[in-house]
């Protein structure tokens, strides 16, 4: 007999179901999930996987983690990072080595596909929180993200 | 004055103090017509709020809330909004038929309301062959359609149309049938008797097993015959666009979506009617206060709409196929045994009366 069975086991998937959403809805006055953002826009905080924009941390001393390595640049698929690099003198060991002076982000042209942070290898780019981008000048969006006066973390090479 | 809850008469005779008595009889009819639209159009903009906020909570959202408090303008602003709006038309369509299929929508489902009683006579009109009236109304609507669908000259509004066509032909035997197991109890049509009937329990406990799986099978049946999801492939938004008025704008597509709505407080009124005894308190408890039946009437019929909201958000659409299975291999044999159950029911007197 399992047309009866059918019927037994429809409605009761079906009664699940509705509780479940049930549940939702009776919940759902403390865990509603809606941003009403330009209302609390002092106080949102946008969740920890949002893509922002890039960014390069720097500690206090002024010191970031990027050595020059390039490979975000060629990990990016639409030329958005660019880094302007030379060689100088180490003070430390005295020998010539491979610095960057300006890591140029273009903003306007990222798709925010990640893969640049996926290549870096010493986690010196990662993702930004912040969404509110718009500019009035195209210029603006071109990003240089090491500060300037920074230099290399010391140990990051090691 | 004396007022009585009777409209009907209480304006016949406020009229014919006027004029002769042909003419009030026409003048009670368009003034109950006028009360009867006003009423509903603003009733059905209240559906249409109270749906987008129950879904919101299904989904863990806040809805409307930014027209008037808590958004309670949202709709009116929305059907301000349309109104105001450019009614477009497509070259290749029939023009009179693609005109004329909204108001077959609208007309028949404001018809369908006008033989609720929503109080203890407060009844525009008290026909003895109600329900009968009620299925033979709602049944028009789909004419209004499928109209629609085909003078659009549109492929997806014909496709939406013919589904439509197929769907409410098919469930309308169930709700006829699961009706007809309840006018078994009742041993009659019209809605007034089968309120009074009620007063010795609601129909849905003094029919007991038989009565719930009717009820079970009417609110299936209604939500499919009302279109909406879990059935609503008339106008599945992944598939056709809007289904069958993607070519209509303005007012022409309000009127269809306020009909949806109408129609789906109608399949909640005509259940609240005869299985949970209309305006009839439960235990009598306010009996004494004619007014408040329009009260209980309303709480139960919404209550029965919130069901179907809860229907809508959260079960999946169905395909065409389980559709009709459902329908043709589960619903109908399973209704037509129930109403052999009832029939020994009444026939041994195994009704529950208080």
């Amino acid at each position: 007999m399992s047309y009866f069975g059918d019927i037994y086991k429809g409605i009761k998937t079906l009664l699940t179901g509705m509780s479940v959403t049930g549940k939702y809805f009776i919940t759902s006055r403390k865990g509603a999930i809606t941003q009403q953002y330009p209302d609390n826009r002092d106080n949102l905080k946008m969740f920890d996987r949002f893509r922002g924009e890039v960014v390069m941390p720097h500690n206090e001393n002024n010191e970031h983690r990027c050595t020059g390595c390039q490979k975000c640049e060629l990990a990016c698929p639409n030329g958005t990072i660019e880094i302007i690099w030379d060689r100088q003198i180490d003070p430390e060991t005295g020998k010539k080595k491979k610095m960057i002076d300006k890591h140029i982000y273009h903003l306007g042209m990222c798709t925010m596909c990640g893969l640049c942070i996926e290549a870096c290898p010493t986690d010196a780019i990662k993702w930004a929180q912040n969404f509110e981008n718009s500019v009035y000048d195209r210029t603006k969006l071109t990003r240089v993200l090491n500060k300037p006066g920074s230099k290399l973390m010391p140990g990051v090479e090691d | 004055m004396n007022i009585t809850l009777s409209i009907t008469t209480t304006i016949y005779k406020f009229l014919s103090e006027y004029m002769s008595e042909g003419a009030a009889n026409i003048g009670t009819m368009v003034t109950i017509a006028f009360i009867y639209l006003a009423i509903f159009a603003v009733a059905g903009l209240y559906l249409v709020l109270l749906e987008r906020k129950v879904a919101a909570w299904f989904q863990l959202r806040i809805g409307p809330n930014r027209v008037g408090w808590w958004g309670l303008l949202q709709t009116m602003a929305d059907a301000l909004k349309l109104v105001s709006k450019e009614l477009t038309g497509t070259v290749k369509a029939d023009k009179f038929l693609y005109n004329l299929a909204p108001y077959f929508v609208i007309v028949s489902s404001l018809m369908a309301l006008a033989v609720f009683p929503f109080t203890k006579e407060f009844q525009a009109f008290d026909i003895n062959i109600g329900i009968f009236f009620l299925i033979a109304i709602s049944s028009i609507g789909v004419i209004g359609i499928l109209l629609g669908g085909w003078a659009s000259n549109n492929k997806f509004a014909l496709i939406g149309a013919m589904r439509s066509g197929v769907q409410t032909i098919s469930y309308e035997l169930s709700v006829g049938l699961s009706l007809l197991t309840m006018v078994l109890i009742t041993g009659t049509l019209q809605l007034s008797e089968i309120i009074e009937v009620q007063k010795n329990g609601w129909l849905i406990v003094q029919g007991h097993i038989p009565a719930v799986i009717a009820f079970m099978i009417y609110m299936i049946a209604g939500t499919a015959e009302t279109n909406r999801a879990p059935f609503d492939m008339v106008e599945a938004e992944s598939e056709l666009g809007a289904g069958f008025h993607t070519e209509y704008s303005g007012m022409k597509f309000a009127y269809f979506f306020l009909a949806e709505f109408i129609n789906m407080f109608i399949i909640a009124a005509i259940a609240t009617t005869i299985f949970f005894g209309g305006w009839l308190s439960p235990f009598g408890i306010t009996d004494a206060i004619p007014w408040l039946g329009a009260f209980w009437f309303l709480g139960k019929t919404l209550l029965l709409v919130f069901l179907m909201m809860w229907f809508r958000w959260t079960f999946p659409r169905l395909r065409v196929d389980q559709l009709l299975t459902l329908e043709w291999k589960y619903l109908l044999p399973l209704n037509l045994l129930n109403i052999i159950l009832m029939a020994l029911i009444v026939w041994l007197n195994l009704t529950i009366q208080f």
